[in-house]
Formats: structure tokens, C-alpha cells, sequence
């Protein structure tokens, strides 16, 4: 699993990916979607436009995972939610209110891409495919690959430290020893990919 | 000195004005301030401080920097609509920003 995406040249991009990275991908990726939930779209008959008009929630979703892809707008990881005062947890609810769907609905976006991406390569015989993205889908993939990385690492509960806490040296019958692989490859083709797009 | 005085005049004002008036804001400029997290690759904030702000790679990369090292940096500052949508945006990227009042 050493995958690197290169510039294309006209502001895409392109990696070659073999069947088992093809197929771990797209199974974070419905993992990803599974976690941010099922979208807002109007039941069949209603009307679009009242979903326009849809509060979302107001207050943080439970999981740690989830929390950390839709994080407070008025408190920072450094804050310890049960000292915050009422007005600045008001304007933490009210923004979460007016943001969330929007949110949610962009980074379910960004995963979907990713999925269907995957889901139109042509595995050839030698089990593998090389795939091409253009600019848009560069940047939905790069969100994508970013917010995989963010869940995992969640989950994983990486620190700032060099070695992440310990998790970058785990023996290898760890149970977590799989998913640090995957968060530290999901991290090489974030980095490679941010290369492609270098403003 | 014998000037025009120019205090205010008292004026008989009818009872629902003793409510209490909300007051509004003063005009005290707000701020995106981005947070450290042991997650987001030091490449990516600084492109996403480009791509979105429109910073030059330089200044991006000192607030990566400061963020990294500091814990935290303001990026922005401007009205609370306008931190609003900032904070909305670095969300949206999945780095985490907060709007704080600079005082």
C-alpha cells in the first residue's frame, strides 16, 4: 500500500489502486456516510423547498467521531463543555442550528464522490485500475480523505505526539494495528493529493 | 461658557419605554480563530488557509505554523456575519475554528 496520486496536468489527478485498496476505501467511505447519517432530503410528495427551511440540531452529536466532523462554532477543543457560560452555549446551539445540515450535507457529498468514483473503475485482469479525477472531484476527494482521517483518528484517539501516542509502533497481533495502517496510507494519499492541487 | 448645551432634553416618554432597551453591540470586530488538532496534516491547513482566504503561501504557511505550535491562531477577523461564514467554511474543510470577540 504505498499509492501516490500524481498531477495529471490539467488540474486533476491520478492514482493507481489494486483491488484490496480499492475495496477498503469504499468501505470507509460507506462507513463515513453510515456515521454522518441519512441526508435531509424531502420525503416523495413533500415539498423541496420546506427543507430549505429545516432546523438542524442544536446540540453536539454524542460520538466523539461525529462531534469531531461537525465541531462547536463558539467553543474550542481546549474548553471544558460543562464550564461554558449560557450565552456563548445559546450562540453555540443556534449556529449549530443553522449550519449543520449544510454541513452534513456537503461532507456526505464529498464521500458519495469517492464511492462512485470507485464503483465506475474498470478492474482489469491483473486486479487493479488507475483512477482519474478532475479538479472538483480532486477537492471532494481531499475533503473526503480528510474527514476518514479525522473519524479514524478519533477512534483511534491519536495524539500530537511524533509517534501518535504510541499507535505508530503497535505490535502487530494489536487489534488497532489495521486501522493505523489504514489512517497512516489515508494520510500518504491526502498528502500526495494536496500536492497535485498546490496553489 | 455659555454654549449650546448638548444634553439630552428630558422627554416625557410614554411607559413601555421602561422596558429595558436592548443595547445594541458596540462595534468590536470578531475573530476565526483555527485550533490545533493531532489529526489535520500541516500541508493541508496551509492549503486550505490559501484556497480559501486567498493567502499567500507565506502567511499561510506562519498561521499553520502558529497553529501547530501556539495551539491556536486567528486567520480572520471582520463582522460576526462574516466570521460566521469563515468559521462555517474552515468546518466544511474539517479544520476546527471557533468565532471568539476580540476585546
Amino acid at each position: 500500500m504505498a499509492a501516490e496520486f500524481t498531477a495529471t496536468g490539467d488540474g486533476g489527478a491520478a492514482v493507481p489502486l489494486d483491488e484490496v485498496e480499492i475495496s477498503i476505501l469504499r468501505s470507509l467511505a460507506v462507513q463515513l456516510l453510515e456515521l454522518l447519517g441519512p441526508g435531509e432530503e424531502p420525503a416523495h410528495g413533500e415539498d423541496p423547498l420546506a427543507a430549505l427551511f429545516t432546523e438542524g440540531p442544536s446540540e453536539p452529536p454524542s460520538d466523539p467521531a461525529l462531534a469531531r466532523l461537525l465541531p462547536d462554532a463558539y467553543q474550542g477543543p481546549d474548553v471544558d463543555p460543562g464550564r461554558v457560560d449560557e450565552e456563548t452555549h445559546a450562540a453555540s446551539a443556534d449556529f449549530r442550528r443553522y449550519t449543520e445540515n449544510d454541513l452534513r450535507a456537503r461532507k456526505r457529498a464529498d464521500a458519495l464522490v469517492v464511492v462512485r468514483k470507485l464503483d465506475g473503475l474498470d478492474v482489469g485482469a491483473h486486479g487493479g485500475a488507475v483512477l482519474t479525477l478532475d479538479g472538483d472531484e480532486s477537492r471532494q476527494w481531499l475533503g473526503a480523505l480528510n474527514d476518514l482521517r479525522l473519524a479514524i483518528g478519533s477512534r483511534l484517539e491519536v495524539t500530537d505526539e511524533d509517534d501518535g501516542g504510541g499507535l505508530y509502533a503497535l505490535p502487530d497481533d494489536d487489534p488497532r494495528k489495521p486501522m493505523v495502517m489504514a489512517y497512516l496510507w489515508l494520510g500518504a494519499l491526502q498528502e500526495t493529493l494536496i500536492e497535485t492541487l498546490s496553489v | 461658557m455659555g454654549g449650546v448645551s448638548v444634553a439630552p432634553t428630558e422627554i416625557e416618554r410614554p411607559e413601555s419605554s421602561e422596558v429595558p432597551v436592548e443595547v445594541p453591540e458596540p462595534d468590536v470586530p470578531w475573530a476565526t480563530v483555527v485550533h490545533n488538532d493531532p489529526v489535520n496534516l500541516m500541508s493541508y491547513v496551509t492549503y486550505v488557509f490559501q484556497s480559501y482566504f486567498g493567502y499567500p503561501k507565506e502567511k499561510a504557511k506562519k498561521l499553520m505554523r502558529d497553529v501547530h505550535h501556539k495551539g491556536r491562531a486567528v486567520v480572520s477577523t471582520g463582522s460576526r456575519e462574516e466570521m460566521e461564514r469563515d468559521v462555517q467554511a474552515m468546518h466544511g474543510y474539517g479544520l476546527w475554528a471557533t468565532l471568539t470577540q476580540e476585546r
